[in-house]
C-alpha cells in the first residue's frame, strides 16, 4: 500500500504542475488573476512530492522486498543508515529526490518571493512548473521508483560496498539540492525575460538562491573530491572523471552567475548576460543530470540498444534549454541598456572573471563530451583524462586567481585610483615565494611552482578589502567575500604542496619489516583477520614513527558477500603539516604483505580551502538575509507610520 | 562608455571567449587524448609503440601472476580474439579481478602494456565508455548464468 501511495502522491503532483503551468499561461494572456492560486498549487505539490519521497524511504527501511527497486538496491542485513540512504543510491531514488527538492524549491519560491512583481512570479512559478512536470514524466513513465515484484523475493541483491560509506549516503543530496537550487535561477530568469522585468529587484530575489545552491555544490564538490581520496585508496583527490566533471560544470557556471548577479543588484549592468548565465548554469545541471543518469557514460553502445531513459532526459534537456535560448534570443535583445561603466572598474573585473570562468567551463565541457560525441559519430573510442584538463584548465585557474587578488580593490563605475600601489606586498610574496622554489627546488614541475607563487601572493592581497577600513564594521557579504578568495588561496597551497612534495612508497612487508616514506618508519606490526556487520576483512597493524611522534595505523582489505567484492579501505593519519596515508593490498605466496604509503605534505589544505570558500558564502548569504529582515520590518514600520 | 557600445564591446567579448575556449580545446585535444584501444587493434598492429593509450578489455581467468618484487603484478587482457600482456605495479584497484572488465592507461614496450594506472570505478554499475561493447557482452552474460 506504501508504495502504491506514493505513486499516487506523485500522479496528483504532476496534475497539479500542469495545472499551475495554465494558470500561468491565463494570468499572463488575459485579465486574470493567477498569483494567489498558484501559489497554493506550488505549496502542495511540494508537499506531494515529499511524501513520495517519505513512502520511498519507508519502503527502503522496512526492505519490502515486493518493491523491485528495493530488492535490486538492498538487503535485509545490510546496516540501517544504509538501509535509507539506499533508497537515493539508485537511478529512480536519486531522481525521485530531483523531483522532490525541484517541487519543494518551487514551493519556497511561492512562499518567499515578495521582491520580484507579481507577473515575473507568475511567470516563474510557471516556469518551475513546467520544468517539474518534464521530470514527473521521465519518472512516471521511464522510471518509475514503486514498481512492485510479483512474488516477493527473500532478499535484495544488495547494495555495492563502496557505496556503504557515509560520506557518500549524504553527499548526492547535498550536490543535487546544488543542482536543482539553479533551478529557480532559471525559472526566475525566463519568468523575467518573459515579462521583460529585468532589474535589481530581479537580482536581489535571484541571489539567496544562487547563492545557497553555490555553497551545496561547493561542500558537495569538496565532500565528493575527499571521499574519493580516502575510499578509492589511489591518494589522489580529483580524476577528471565525467561523474566529476557533471558536478564541476554547473559549479563553474553558478560561480561566474554568483559574480555577475551582483553587478546586476548593485548597478542594473549585465542584464542579458546575468540571464544567460542563470540559464546556463541550470543548463549545466541537467547535463550533468543526463550524463549521470542516461547510461551514457556507462558505455554509448547500451545507450544505443536501451535508449528509453537516455532519449528521454536528452529530449528534456534538449526541450528546455533550446526554448529558454530562443527566449532569450527573441527577448534579450529589446531589454533595456544596462548602466554605464569605464574599462577600469569593478563591473570590468568582474566582466573579466565570468569571461574566464567562462573559457574554463568551455573546455571542461568539450573534454567530457567530446569522446561521447566522437563515438557516436565515427565509433572510433578516445579517452581525454587529466593531461588535457590540467594543460588546458590549470594556467586558466592560475589567472583566474591571480585576478582574484585585484578585482575586490576596483570601486565600481569607474576607478582613477592608483589601487595597484596596495598590492606591492603580496606582490612582494608572490615574488619570494618563486624564488625560494627556484632556489631550493629547481626541479619542481611549473605549474605546482606558479601555484605556489600564485598563492602566497593570493593569500596577502584577498584580505585587502578588510585592511585600511574598520573590519567589523565591514558588511558580513565584504567578510564572506574575502573569506572565499582566502579559501582559494588555501586550496592552491595544498594542491601545489601535494603536487610538489608527495613522497610514495610501494613494497612487500613481512611482519617486523620496517619501510621509510617521506620523514616516517613504518613497521608493520602484524596482519589480523577482522570482522563487520556485513563484510570481513584482513587488518595490518602499522607502527609509524617520526622522531618522538608515533602513530598506529590500521589500513583493511574488507570482503562483502552480497554483492560479491572487496575494497581496500585505507588508514590515515592527519597532522598539521600532511597526512600519512596507508594501504594493503594481498599476500604473496610468501607471506608478505603488499603495502602503499603516502606522506602527502599539507594536503589538508585542498579540503580546509573548499570549506573556507563554502564558509564565505554562507556569511555572505548571512548577511544577505540579515539585510533582507531588517529592511523588511523598516518596510513595515514604515507603513504603519505612514497609514497609521 | 556609451550604453549601446558597451552592448557591442561585451557581445564582442563573449564571442572572443567563446572561440578562445574552442581553439583551446581543440589545441589540447589534439595533442592530449589518448586513444583506446583493444588487444584485437593491437594484434593488428594498430598502436604505436610509445604513445600514451588505453588498453581495455577482460582480465584473462587464471592470468593474474605476482613477479619475484611482489608488488608487480603482470596479467593478460584479452577481448575474446586477441591477448596483451600488461605489467602493472602497484595495487589494483577496488573490484578488479579476474573474469571482470578492466581499462588500464599506459604505454606499448615490446609488445607489453607497461600501465601506470588502472582505472576505478566510481561504482559497480559504472564502467569507462570505451568498453561499451564487452560491458554488453558480460552483462548478457551474467543475465545468463541467472
Amino acid at each position: 500500500m506504501i508504495a502504491e501511495a506514493g505513486l499516487a502522491a506523485l500522479w496528483l503532483a504532476a496534475g497539479l504542475a500542469a495545472l499551475q503551468f495554465v494558470l500561468m499561461v491565463l494570468s499572463l494572456r488575459i485579465q486574470f488573476d493567477g498569483a494567489r492560486s498558484m501559489r497554493s498549487i506550488a505549496v502542495v505539490q511540494g508537499l506531494l512530492t515529499l511524501v513520495a519521497f517519505a513512502m520511498l524511504l519507508i519502503v527502503f527501511a522496512r526492505s519490502d522486498m515486493s518493491v523491485a527497486l528495493v530488492f535490486e538496491n538492498s538487503s535485509a542485513v545490510k546496516p540501517f543508515i544504509y538501509k535509507v540512504a539506499g533508497a537515493w543510491g539508485n537511478h529512480e531514488g536519486s531522481m525521485l529526490m530531483w523531483v522532490t527538492i525541484l517541487a519543494v524549491a518551487g514551493a519556497f519560491v511561492a512562499l518567499l518571493a515578495h521582491r520580484t512583481s507579481e507577473r515575473t512570479l507568475v511567470a516563474a512559478l510557471g516556469a518551475q512548473a513546467v520544468l517539474a512536470l518534464g521530470f514527473y514524466a521521465f519518472l512516471l513513465f521511464a522510471s518509475n521508483p514503486f514498481a512492485r515484484l510479483w512474488p516477493a523475493p527473500p532478499d535484495g541483491q544488495g547494495l555495492n560496498p563502496l557505496l556503504q560509506d557515509p560520506g557518500l549516503a549524504f553527499h548526492p543530496p547535498t550536490l543535487y539540492l546544488g543542482y536543482v537550487g539553479l533551478s529557480v535561477a532559471f525559472s526566475l530568469a525566463v519568468g523575467a525575460l518573459l515579462t521583460g522585468e529585468v532589474d535589481s529587484r530581479l537580482a536581489r530575489a535571484m541571489r539567496p538562491w544562487v547563492l545557497g545552491a553555490w555553497i551545496l555544490l561547493t561542500l558537495g564538490i569538496t565532500a565528493g573530491s575527499y571521499w574519493a581520496y580516502y575510499e578509492l585508496g589511489w591518494g589522489g583527490y580529483w580524476f577528471w572523471d565525467p561523474v566529476e566533471n557533471a558536478s564541476l560544470m554547473p559549479w563553474l557556471a553558478a560561480t561566474a552567475l554568483l559574480h555577475s548577479i551582483n553587478v546586476l543588484a548593485a548597478r542594473g549592468a549585465l542584464k542579458a548576460w546575468t540571464m544567460m548565465l542563470a540559464v546556463i548554469a541550470f543548463s549545466m545541471s541537467m547535463v550533468g543530470t543526463f550524463l549521470v543518469r542516461s547510461g551514457i557514460l556507462t558505455s554509448v553502445h547500451a545507450f544505443a540498444i536501451d535508449p528509453e531513459r537516455g532519449t528521454f532526459l536528452l529530449a528534456l534537456l534538449a526541450i528546455y534549454v533550446g526554448a529558454a535560448f530562443i527566449l532569450f534570443a527573441v527577448r534579450g535583445a529589446t531589454l533595456k541598456e544596462g548602466a554605464p561603466f569605464e574599462l577600469v572598474s569593478r563591473e570590468s573585473g568582474l566582466v573579466v572573471n565570468n569571461l574566464i570562468l567562462s573559457i574554463v567551463l568551455g573546455v571542461v565541457f568539450v573534454g567530457t563530451l567530446y569522446p561521447l560525441f566522437v563515438e557516436a559519430v565515427s565509433g572510433e573510442k578516445l579517452s581525454v583524462g587529466a593531461p588535457y584538463f590540467n594543460a588546458v584548465a590549470g594556467p586558466l585557474a592560475l589567472i583566474l586567481a591571480a585576478l582574484v587578488g585585484v578585482g575586490p580593490l576596483l570601486a565600481w563605475r569607474r576607478e582613477r585610483r592608483p589601487v595597484f600601489g596596495q598590492l606591492t606586498i603580496p606582490a612582494l610574496l608572490g615574488t619570494s615565494a618563486l624564488v625560494i622554489t627556484i632556489i631550493l627546488w629547481p626541479g619542481m614541475h611549473i605549474l605546482p611552482r606558479l601555484g605556489f607563487t600564485v598563492a602566497a601572493y593570493l593569500v596577502a592581497a584577498s584580505i585587502l578589502p578588510l585592511v585600511n577600513r574598520n573590519p567589523f564594521r565591514a558588511p558580513l557579504a565584504t567578510w564572506g567575500m574575502v573569506v572565499a578568495h582566502f579559501g582559494i588561496a588555501i586550496a592552491l597551497l595544498g594542491m601545489a604542496a601535494n603536487a610538489a612534495f608527495t613522497s610514495e612508497r610501494l613494497a612487500i612487508a613481512k611482519p617486523g619489516d620496517t619501510l621509510t616514506v617521506g620523514p616516517w618508519l613504518v613497521l608493520l606490526n602484524d596482519v589480523t583477520p577482522t570482522a563487520g556487520k556485513n563484510w570481513t576483512a584482513v587488518e595490518a597493524e602499522l607502527r609509524a614513527t617520526r622522531g618522538a611522534n608515533v602513530v598506529t595505523l590500521k589500513p583493511q582489505t574488507r570482503y562483502f558477500s552480497d554483492p560479491p567484492a572487496e575494497t581496500n579501505e585505507s588508514a590515515i593519519r592527519t597532522f598539521w603539516n600532511g597526512q600519512l596515508y596507508t594501504v594493503v593490498g594481498k599476500p604473496d605466496a610468501s607471506g608478505a604483505w603488499q603495502l602503499r604509503l603516502w606522506w602527502k605534505p599539507f594536503v589538508t589544505l585542498i579540503w580546509a580551502g573548499g570549506a573556507l570558500i563554502a564558509l564565505g558564502g554562507a556569511l555572505a548569504l548571512l548577511g544577505r538575509l540579515w539585510r533582507l529582515f531588517w529592511r523588511r520590518r523598516a518596510d513595515a514600520e514604515w507603513h504603519r507610520e505612514r497609514y497609521a | 562608455m556609451k550604453p549601446k557600445n558597451q552592448r557591442l564591446v561585451l557581445v564582442v567579448a563573449a564571442i572572443v571567449a567563446l572561440i578562445a575556449a574552442a581553439l583551446l580545446a581543440m589545441w589540447g585535444l589534439r595533442s592530449q587524448a589518448s586513444y583506446f584501444y583493444t588487444p584485437a587493434d593491437i594484434a593488428a598492429g594498430k598502436a604505436h609503440e610509445g604513445e600514451g593509450m588505453r588498453l581495455g578489455g577482460m582480465v584473462e581467468r587464471g592470468s593474474i601472476r605476482h613477479l619475484p618484487d611482489g608488488v608487480t603484478i603482470r596479467f593478460m587482457v584479452t577481448d575474446g580474439k586477441a591477448q596483451t600482456p600488461v605489467i602493472f605495479r602497484g595495487i589494483p584497484p577496488d573490484l578488479f579481478r579476474e573474469g571482470s572488465g578492466a581499462v588500464a592507461e599506459g604505454r606499448l614496450q615490446n609488445g607489453t602494456f607497461i600501465a601506470d594506472t588502472i582505472l576505478a570505478k566510481h561504482d559497480e554499475r559504472y564502467m569507462p565508455p570505451q568498453l561499451g561493447n564487452l560491458s554488453a557482452e558480460h552483462k548478457a552474460g551474467k543475465t545468463l548464468e541467472k
